[in-house]
């Protein structure tokens, strides 16, 4: 008989037993057999049994090493059953996974997990770059990621990505297809590739993390961002020893950054607060602590290899100077367009001229904005509603409110969220 | 794996500058990496004849497929060991710069029972 206490108990060690080393299982299974469907369902098994068997027969001594046994067993099982339709490739998978005992022992036999660096070859890491590869659409390494790096249940995405659940399963059976028939490899890439590969895995883990952080629908979206920062922290640890440390870690700092505001963001009617009028004590003081020591880190590494700062380390440079700021007033614009003009050199773009038109008119004033703002080139920006909503707020500024009014429809016709919608209505009415 | 590179060329590309066709070093790099399986240009689609089979009657078309400005110049099967690779080789040809080179997995039909 077991009590409730130690079903309680067992949940609570699993969870956190999972959160440490359920990626770690999934990439080992995944490596050993093949098959990405049949090491998430071993690993699912597993964390089923352990619910059982632990309240039962005590906790184990090392819940990692139990899971790793436990998933491993649940994946012969699968390939066993299966046996007689396989191929040799399956017998080689079974054979292969009775070896994995002898990995579990090394690293997790100690009582603790290896303290050094883990190398290149970390099952982890080869199953990020798996899942982030540029030969797989956009969608797909966003659904991989979720399903496989984050280890979101199949509905949880679907809700999450606003689409039904059979149509996200589908998605992720033809991305483990396609991982499959164009050959693409299970494995960190070589040196030369790793740069724009590592380009390839921050891209979708900045969008998984804006997916979360812009979304509308906050309560399905918000474990999203949290996800998102989790992952990243995890590759900055991977890919420490590599030139892409200084990059990772900008983009970790970046999050961080951004997230240390989310309490803040939206008022008590779920409306959008900008920046400047925001609660500053309602911003998390740790989560920010976390920002400064990571873009610290970030410049360490790159002083190491003496290469230039990149895009998500110079955005969290940014970001930096929001946060560390007492008040709005008191923020150093004039430092904040200096870095914008860093960006707009590495990463060109309309969005990142728009913001450095921001950043300018707050220092020198709204006119030197509107220059900027003029000199864009319009057509590829036209259909963005934060170019608008920014010329009419440097005009609203400016004392040319008349001149406002028209760009903050236009921006409220373009605007893709709720809350912005709210706020360009305000905006309007108080001018009108 | 066995991968056909479709060497396609493309009006919108950059001009070509024979100066900057290292065609013959591409050839000699596969040749000694032993990868390369077979090769050749293709005459231009004006020359194709498209075959189409309706109804047991056999009917000829002059010309390609369809009717698209960018166009299949040559081929190249390669025998590598991943997508990784096949994208490496393909990227050093002169046609990914001056034209674009699509990398399509063959699939043997030894393959399909299980697929």
């Amino acid at each position: 008989m077991t009590s409730g206490r130690e079903e309680v108990e067992a949940g609570a060690l699993l969870a956190s037993t999972l959160a440490a080393e359920r990626l770690r299982i999934v990439a080992t299974l995944i490596r050993r057999t093949g098959d990405w469907e049949l090491a998430e369902d071993a690993v699912q098994e597993a964390a089923a049994r352990a619910l059982t068997a632990w309240p039962r027969l005590g906790m184990p001594e090392n819940p990692g090493a139990w899971l790793t046994t436990a998933a491993r067993n649940a994946a012969v099982d699968a390939l066993r059953r299966a046996a007689s339709e396989r191929t040799t490739a399956g017998r080689a998978a079974v054979e292969s996974l009775v070896d994995l005992e002898e990995d579990r022992a090394r690293a997790l036999g100690a009582s603790d997990p290896p303290s050094a660096p883990p190398g290149l070859d970390d099952d982890r890491l080869r199953l990020i770059f798996t899942c982030c590869h540029p030969a797989l659409p956009l969608e797909a390494r966003i659904a991989l990621t979720l399903r496989t790096v984050v280890g979101f249940e199949v509905g949880e995405i679907a809700r999450a990505f606003l689409v039904a659940e059979p149509a996200m399963q589908k998605r992720l059976v033809r991305a483990r297809a396609r991982i499959r028939d164009a050959g693409i490899p299970y494995r960190v890439p070589r040196e030369h590739q790793l740069a724009e590969r590592t380009e390839a895995v921050l891209a979708v883990l900045y969008l998984l993390f804006t997916e979360g952080y812009s979304g509308g629908e906050e309560l399905v979206r918000v474990p999203l961002a949290a996800e998102a920062i989790r992952s990243t922290e995890l590759l900055a640890a991977l890919l420490a020893e590599t030139p892409q440390a200084p990059e990772v870690l900008g983009l970790l700092a970046l999050m961080r950054f951004q997230h240390s505001r989310a309490a803040a963001r939206l008022d008590a009617a779920g409306d959008l607060v900008l920046l400047e009028d925001q609660d500053r004590e309602r911003w998390d003081a740790a989560l920010i602590g976390t920002g400064v020591a990571a873009l610290a880190a970030s410049e360490a590494a790159r002083r190491r290899l003496g290469a230039p700062a990149g895009p998500y380390r110079l955005q969290a440079e940014i970001a930096s100077v929001h946060a560390t700021a007492p008040s709005a007033s008191s923020t150093d614009h004039a430092r904040i367009a200096a870095l914008y003009a860093r960006l707009a050199r590495v990463q060109p773009s309309p969005v990142v001229e728009l913001n450095r038109a921001v950043a300018v008119a707050l220092a020198e004033g709204p006119e030197a904005g509107l220059v900027i703002l003029d000199a864009l080139d319009g057509e590829r920006i036209e259909r963005h509603h934060l170019l608008h909503a920014a010329r009419a707020d440097l005009l609203r500024r400016a004392g040319r409110p008349a001149e406002a009014l028209p760009h903050y429809r236009r921006a409220l016709e373009l605007a893709p969220s709720e809350p912005e919608r709210r706020f360009l209505e305000r905006r309007i009415r108080t001018l009108s | 794996m066995q991968y056909l590179l479709f060497i396609i060329g493309d009006p919108a590309a950059p001009a070509y500058v024979p100066e900057e066709d290292n065609i013959e070093e591409w050839v000699q790099e596969v040749d000694r990496r032993g990868i390369g399986r077979v090769g050749d240009r293709l005459r231009p689609p004006a020359d194709a004849t498209t075959v189409t089979v309706r109804d047991g009657r056999t009917i000829l078309t002059a010309g390609p497929f369809a009717e698209t400005a960018e166009w299949i110049a040559g081929f190249d099967l390669i025998d590598v060991d991943s997508l990784d690779e096949a994208v490496e080789i393909a990227a050093k040809h002169p046609m990914a710069r001056f034209g674009r080179v699509e990398v399509r997995p063959t699939w043997p039909f030894e393959e399909t029972a299980e697929r």
